[in-house]
């Protein structure tokens, strides 16, 4: 297992190159430095001396990808997209282009974030496989089909409404909950419950059914015929039959996300005031602040790596079948 | 576990959620603010974007301002009350003396031809003393306390508030010096320095010579001489600059120019300090009222008294009407009312409306941006004497503060373009045709809620050289009708629009339709896109949008490769110049050979010959004749149209006073005052947790498990009956 995984690392570098790449070509495709530079230093009394002083200072006064000034390794070395992009691969992310350090404000969002995602994540599945099976226990009936329906129309349903109607009903006309904020340490919790619970309500409809439709494959099969027939109650047949043989298509889908949870979630931490990560790559784009541009899409990648590496491990613990070779 | 057990379990637990509910019935569960100290005085308020810099020498947004300009004081400040905006000293003991020079340095009078240089003496106040900050921290010797070698000395102050000394020291004119030396050192990347560098004596040589050193740690600025800048005494500071520009007395009252004292400087290039973001940029040291003890930009801002601010009253003078709208009561008291302010960033508008109006925030919000257009229908109506306050704020007691910003959002016509700009009389009609039917007062009505005001020059109102009332309407697109402007007929814009080659929108030599191209960063799609062509379409003239972002349009503008484009200035400082110097041809890009600020390309040599002779006059009814011809010469010509005056709506809940808006000065929080008492109260009373839904959504929840409980038992007891009988299921 320890030579497959070292061979998927080994297969990342060029994935993680090619990404930095594709990054690198669409922001400076689109901008020149010079332009950047004005993004940065405001609207008005811009002068070409300063806007050159910004370049040089943020070394974007090297050429994009070749170097033909210099000889020798600093042909390629001495370009903007090595000296920014490639040295990411050490984790040494810099200061972003408005003078902030970056690995300190992704350490320092990185907590919020979690604060939300990893309740939403846990809570979200327990729900949903909970809800999956006991609606499959009833699978053929009139509940059954009320089920289904009900999952399709929460579906149907955009994820801003959930938000935005919560926030109306709970918060502003309730006042069961503040309607947004975040504070550090044990505190978070009064701020966390709405966002958790929207989250995971908003979620039911698409994991719900989707579970339902795993466990309907697993739960007319032989094992399971034969467990009932030895006189298992439904539940034990289902938590301890079906649930584990279903499990594979589930990882699929939540091991590869849990890395994920670490970037955060845009509209939710946006609607409810989490400083989070979600919305440090927007505010970057806008900013066109590309030191924080080329760290997400690094880290992300990084993150979705890890993601498929986990969810291989994690078949060979699910299904003693599986071996990693 | 036996039945009646469970129902013993569930009848105490159902009891116990009682108690808890009834008991926490008496305080809001809503309550998103933290805890108050005892007798503390607290402000809640808002900001809507995440701030960039809040460096003195850096910070040049409207936004930043809110903050750092309680933190920074400068030389002077706007008075509080009084308009037109007046400058008083703040920590300067009185206001400039300017003495005017020849190139050999010899004195000479303010009209003289010979003048080179003008010399601004400022005399400070004594006593002054900057707020506890660990960069003054000394030990009993006079050593620093917080100097480190390497990285790794300091690992255990992650943040400002992690150092546990303190100290201060009283200002000084070297502390000014040092500032203007930050603002001169290309590696601070203000904003202002090359605009600065045309004024102030050897600013460029200064950052020339700085960075020619060694710039790998803290390069001590005392050591290079600025020419131009100087301490004559301990509190006399003397700035000469070039020529003459009596507008830099406004740029002395801006935070470019506050005090930093130089140990700031050296304590901030102490190593790894800006790995973790422990920068100047971040954490100020100033002389104001209030001092930063919370920045997370992702989260919120805190600032608190600071203890050692100089004695400061409530203004004793007003405008005409403060003494009658109770803005005097407070006159002759010490300042700041408040403790402590607590700033949330609300990235949406919801729910920063929703927590001012549960009480949580004090005002609607502190920038801008603070009343969202759907907000602003429930908390205004239409009345006759225009827009009121709604039924649901009176009975709220909210009370309302507005401002007109020194400012103009308008479009302008390419002065190049070979379509609409030009100079000939029929070029002049086709461009007034074309504003008369860009009609300013339906468009703020139906897209601004009527925030705003139409302008009828590029002075906006407040300014010296704005002219109220029917002498000051634009001739050549309104009338005055009924004691108000009126807005000349659609019959005039056909008019125009045929006498400048184009009857019906057509060509008349060449019979192709006239077709104008608005170059936009907002799409060609939607309600206001929709507006602008229906109204080119009166006049059988097409529009067509030129869509692109930002960065492109910002590169079409520099090029001058557009036709029609929108447009705005917000002032600096509210002198007429600020405002007249966006049409003069020495701001187009191709002559100043930058981003200029003369967007239109509009030339005019009589405009930039009256301009000159403006510019560096008192205000005066002379320099207002002058203005009123360069503003005829505008009108005349054409360059914008579909200008307007933002008019900025504020709303307070009823426990704030002193909230009169300053379109230019955003130091206000010091004058702000709040009833705790109240505020309290009708937080109490607003917030009352409306708790049958919670019990509603638990029994809905029991009423579903319920029967799918009782489903599942009884099938589970049907297979057992039938195994009885000995079948199959």
């Amino acid at each position: 297992m320890f030579a497959y995984i070292l061979r998927r690392l080994l297969y990342a570098i060029p994935i993680l190159i090619g990404v930095n790449l594709i990054t690198f070509f669409l922001f400076f495709v689109v901008n020149s430095p010079a332009d950047v530079a004005r993004a940065h230093l405001g609207e008005k009394y811009v002068t070409q001396e300063a806007i050159d002083n910004w370049v040089t200072e943020k070394g974007y006064n090297r050429p994009l990808m070749f170097n033909e000034e210099v000889s020798g390794a600093a042909m390629v070395t001495d370009t903007i997209f090595f000296q920014k992009s490639l040295r990411l691969f050490t984790f040494d992310f810099g200061q972003a282009d408005d003078g902030r350090d970056i690995t300190t404000d992704v350490l320092t969002r990185m907590g919020p974030s979690l604060a939300l995602a990893v309740p939403s994540f846990i809570i979200g599945i327990w729900v949903n496989i909970c809800v999956a099976l006991i609606v499959v226990m009833f699978r053929g009936t009139r509940l059954d089909k009320a089920a289904v329906a009900l999952f399709v129309s929460l579906m149907s349903i955009s994820g801003l409404f959930y938000i935005i109607g919560g926030q109306y009903l709970v918060a502003t006309v309730w006042r069961l909950v503040p309607i947004s904020g975040f504070e550090p340490g044990w505190m978070a919790w009064k701020f966390l419950i709405l966002p958790v619970v929207i989250g995971v309500v908003g979620g039911i409809g698409l994991g719900a059914r989707w579970y339902r439709t795993l466990f309907l494959e697993a739960a007319d099969q032989d094992f399971a015929r034969t467990a009932r027939a030895k006189g298992v109650s439904e539940l034990g047949v289902l938590f301890k039959h079906v649930l584990p043989n279903a499990l594979l298509p589930i990882l699929t889908g939540v091991v590869v996300v849990i890395p994920a949870l670490f970037m955060g979630s845009l509209l939710m931490e946006a609607f409810f005031g989490i400083p989070g990560l979600g919305s440090y790559m927007l505010d970057a784009i806008r900013a066109q602040d590309f030191a924080i541009v080329r760290t997400m899409v690094f880290v992300g990648s990084v993150l979705y790596i890890i993601g498929l590496i986990l969810t291989d491990i994690s078949y060979t613990l699910a299904d003693p079948r599986v071996r990693l070779n | 576990m036996p039945l009646h057990g469970t129902r013993r379990i569930l009848r105490k637990t159902l009891l116990l959620t009682s108690f808890v509910f009834l008991g926490a019935c008496s305080e809001p569960w809503n309550d998103p603010n933290p805890p108050e100290k005892p007798g503390e005085t607290v402000y809640y308020g808002s900001f809507s974007s995440r701030l960039q810099h809040l460096d003195p020498a850096r910070s040049y947004s409207s936004e930043e301002t809110v903050f750092i300009d309680q933190i920074y004081e400068a030389p002077f400040r706007y008075h509080f009350l009084k308009r037109p905006y007046v400058l008083e000293p703040a920590l300067a003991k009185n206001m400039a003396e300017v003495a005017y020079l020849d190139k050999e340095m010899q004195p000479v009078s303010m009209g003289s031809k010979e003048l080179a240089y003008s010399v601004y003496t400022i005399t400070l106040k004594q006593g002054v003393q900057y707020q506890p900050h660990p960069a003054l921290a000394n030990d009993k010797w006079g050593n620093p306390l917080y100097l480190f070698n390497t990285p790794e000395q300091s690992l255990s102050y992650a943040t400002l508030y992690d150092f546990p000394q303190s100290g201060t020291r009283e200002m000084t004119a070297d502390d000014f010096v040092y500032q203007i030396k930050r603002l001169s050192d290309p590696q601070n990347k203000s904003p202002l320095l090359g605009f600065l560098s045309k004024y102030i004596v050897g600013m460029s040589e200064f950052g020339e010579q700085a960075m020619q050193e060694d710039r790998t740690g803290w390069l001590d600025l005392r050591t290079i001489e600025l020419e131009g800048v100087h301490a004559v005494d301990q509190y006399t500071l003397s700035i000469r600059i070039k020529g003459l520009y009596p507008q830099f007395q406004y740029w002395l009252a801006m935070h470019f120019f506050s005090p930093i004292p130089w140990e700031a400087d050296r304590f901030y290039h102490n190593p790894g300090f800006a790995d973790r973001n422990l920068t100047l940029d971040w954490f100020p040291i100033g002389t104001g009222a209030f001092m930063m003890t919370e920045n997370d930009p992702n989260r919120g801002i805190t600032l608190e008294r600071n203890p050692n601010y100089r004695l400061d009253l409530f203004p004793s003078e007003g405008d005409t009407d403060d003494l009658a709208a109770g803005n005097l009561k407070d006159a002759g008291q010490p300042m700041p009312f408040i403790d402590r302010a607590t700033f949330r960033l609300e990235k949406e508008s919801l729910p920063q409306w929703s927590k001012f109006m549960q009480g949580w925030y004090d005002r609607s919000g502190d920038d801008s941006h603070n009343i969202s257009s759907s907000n602003f229908d429930r908390a205004f109506v239409v009345s006759g004497d225009g827009l009121e306050l709604s039924q649901e704020m009176q009975d709220k007691g909210i009370t309302v503060s507005t401002e007109i910003k020194p400012s103009i959002y308008y479009y302008g016509f390419n002065m190049k373009d070979p379509v609409v700009g030009g100079y000939t009389e029929e070029k002049r009609k086709l461009r007034r045709a074309i504003s008369l039917i860009m009609n300013t007062e339906e468009f703020l009505e139906i897209f601004a809620n009527g925030r705003g005001q139409a302008a009828m020059g590029p002075v906006p109102p407040g300014i010296p050289g704005y002219i109220e009332g029917e002498a000051g309407i634009d001739p050549y697109l309104y009338d005055w009708v009924n004691g108000k402007p009126q807005r000349k007929p659609l019959e005039e814009a056909k008019r125009l629009l045929a006498e400048a080659g184009y009857p019906n929108g057509r060509d008349k030599k060449t019979g192709k339709p006239l077709i104008i191209y608005l170059d936009t960063t907002g799409g060609s799609a939607g309600p206001v896109a929709d507006w602008r062509r229906r109204q080119f379409e009166k006049i059988g003239v097409q529009l067509e949008y030129r869509s692109s972002d930002y960065v492109r349009f910002k590169q079409k503008m520099r090029a001058g490769n557009t036709q029609l484009f929108g447009w705005g200035w917000l002032a600096d400082y509210p002198d007429p110049e600020n405002f007249l110097f966006l049409l003069t041809s020495s701001q187009t890009s191709d002559v100043c050979k930058c981003d200029g600020s003369n967007t239109a390309n509009y030339s005019n040599p009589e405009y930039d010959r009256l301009f000159e002779q403006m510019k560096t006059m008192e205000n005066s009814p002379e320099r207002e004749a002058i203005i009123a011809q360069m503003v005829e010469i505008v009108r005349r010509d054409g360059p914008w149209m579909g200008g307007y005056h933002v008019k900025e709506y504020y709303l307070n809940n009823s426990w704030v006073s002193n909230t009169k808006r300053h379109g230019i000065a955003r130091d206000t929080l010091k004058y702000l005052k709040l009833d705790t008492k109240q505020r309290l109260e009708k937080q109490r009373e607003w917030n009352t947790p409306v708790v049958w839904p919670l019990l509603a959504s638990f029994a809905a929840l029991a009423l579903l498990i319920w029967p799918a409980v009782r489903a599942y038992r009884h099938r589970q007891t049907l297979r057992v009956n039938h195994g009885n009988k000995g079948g199959s299921h």
